[in-house]
């Protein structure tokens, strides 16, 4: 586990090394952002007006119960900025695109086209993992953004055609912005910023260690995605530590 | 005349010294020393396991040896900028062609990833190595729509792109057909002649090795048996030599 780890902060400082050769690799990246939007948006805009949805429904009937319908807004609007959104949208994406991510460079390492790039005198952090650390990082933070509004209209949605909340689209969203501040969406921004690099760099990294045949791209993959999940839940915790020490 | 061309530089010669290596508790190399002179077309044979692929591998710097060194015109491979000082280029056993890329964009991507010529000079040379290698019309195929013997093919014609000084080739003739396999026997011959580079070749196929190769060095057991022309491993006294190289099928 600490091999991993130290292995992973090498891979993470040499793409960060590896920015220079950004404008080079502008293509591939570009490629990558197609793919991350293209493979995630529909998945993403049905998981966040659900999230949205549970969140109204759960919360909704107490607060009305104890009348107060009025906060509902406030509390879906805060909870899916800052907490279900970067979450929810970076599980997805470990999923969806980590795995894929995994797959492709183990697949490449187990059939020598890594070591071809070698004997080409290119690097493969330039030509494989920058690229993918850096679209994932740009589109993560662009998912979150449209996560948190649908998810917000997924509330709404539930908040003023469940019966037992009943309230308008007004009384919802007034709340929802008199609570929420663009600092709580900042910070949802920062939190799913720091997932989408540790996604990338988990999963390039499991790609590049793969050994054996399809066996070991399989092992790698669960590999990539199981550590992903697991490392963004930590962070969670820690990232949600350190905003709120600079009362974000 | 293309930059790359004018760039040539002259083959080198490839020294490998007391090389030793071990994955985990097997030693797989023990000890192997091999002196191999530009423009030659060195083979090294030797039955499955016998350590050609890894030291094949330790010749253009993708293992680490654990004593000894491989060394490239009097200059260790594990020195620092090698691969920019020698142009060495690989043939890898399964063409190892970037599956996502075309067969053009393959050919060509030294040449792009290095952005060492305008684009329409690189597509330029593409075609001519495609070409050369009789896969005109193959530009925008995809790698898996190739069939072995025309991804091997491209990988060579990947290989010449860098304009190499040594090329090594790992098992060129495996999984292909008798004609398909003299076909590349032939081509490696001739680029060696016409091109002036080192070609060191990976393979067990007696045919082969006894048709391209100026010397022979057997493998067995990570160790070298005997190394010398085609003539004198046939008329070798040592009997290991004799059984593998006149091995058949006895019913």
């Amino acid at each position: 586990m600490f091999q991993d780890i130290g292995e992973m902060l090498i891979l993470f400082w040499r793409t960060l090394q590896s920015l220079p050769q950004l404008w080079r690799q502008r293509l591939k990246t570009f490629d990558q952002l197609f793919e991350i939007g293209n493979a995630s948006l529909l998945m993403a805009c049905i998981l966040s007006i659900f999230i949205g949805g549970v969140l109204a429904l759960q919360t909704g009937p107490v607060m009305v119960e104890r009348g107060l319908s009025s906060l509902i807004g406030g509390i879906v609007g805060l909870s899916v900025c800052k907490e279900l959104a970067p979450v929810m949208m970076a599980v997805l994406i470990a999923g969806r695109i980590g795995s894929a991510m995994a797959a492709e460079i183990g697949s490449m390492r187990v059939y020598q086209e890594i070591d071809a790039l070698k004997t080409m005198n290119i690097n493969p952090i330039h030509y494989l993992v920058l690229p993918r650390v850096v679209a994932i990082s740009l589109a993560l933070p662009l998912l979150v953004v449209f996560a948190i509004m649908v998810g917000w209209m997924g509330g709404a949605l539930v908040s003023v055609y469940n019966t037992d909340i009943g309230i308008s689209f007004t009384s919802y969203f007034n709340n929802l912005r008199s609570v929420v501040e663009p600092s709580d969406v900042v910070n949802g921004l920062i939190k799913s910023f720091v997932f989408a690099v540790t996604i990338g760099v988990v999963c390039c990294h499991q790609g590049l260690r793969t050994i054996g045949g399809p066996r070991g791209i399989g092992r790698s993959v669960t590999k990539a995605v199981v550590n992903s999940i697991v490392m963004i839940l930590i962070l969670d915790y820690v990232v949600t530590r350190i905003l709120l020490y600079f009362n974000l | 005349m293309s930059q790359a061309a004018q760039n040539q530089r002259p083959s080198v010669s490839v020294q490998i010294q007391g090389l030793r290596k071990s994955f985990g508790e097997v030693e797989v190399l023990h000890g192997i020393d091999l002196k191999i002179a530009p423009r030659e077309v060195f083979v090294i044979m030797g039955p499955s396991g016998s350590g050609k692929s890894v030291l094949l591998k330790h010749l253009i710097g993708l293992e680490t040896p654990d004593a000894g060194d491989v060394l490239i015109d009097g200059h260790s491979i594990q020195s620092p900028g090698m691969l920019e000082r020698y142009r060495l280029a690989m043939v890898f056993q399964s063409g190892a062609l970037l599956n996502s890329l075309t067969v053009a964009e393959n050919v060509g991507l030294y040449l792009t990833e290095h952005q060492l010529l305008p684009q329409d000079e690189i597509d330029q040379i593409v075609k001519q190595k495609l070409e050369a290698l009789g896969l005109k019309g193959q530009e925008d195929r995809m790698p898996e729509e190739l069939s072995g013997g025309m991804k091997k093919r491209v990988a060579i014609a990947r290989a010449l792109v860098i304009d190499p000084q040594i090329i090594l080739y790992d098992e060129p003739t495996s999984e292909l057909d008798p004609l398909i396999a003299v076909t590349i026997g032939q081509e490696i011959k001739r680029l060696n002649q016409e091109n002036d580079v080192t070609s060191i070749v990976v393979s067990h196929d007696r045919d082969l090795a006894f048709g391209i190769a100026d010397r022979i060095a057997l493998l067995e057991d990570g160790q070298v048996l005997q190394v010398g022309t085609p003539k004198e491993l046939a008329e070798s006294k040592n009997e290991k030599v004799q059984k593998f190289l006149n091995a058949s099928f006895q019913f």
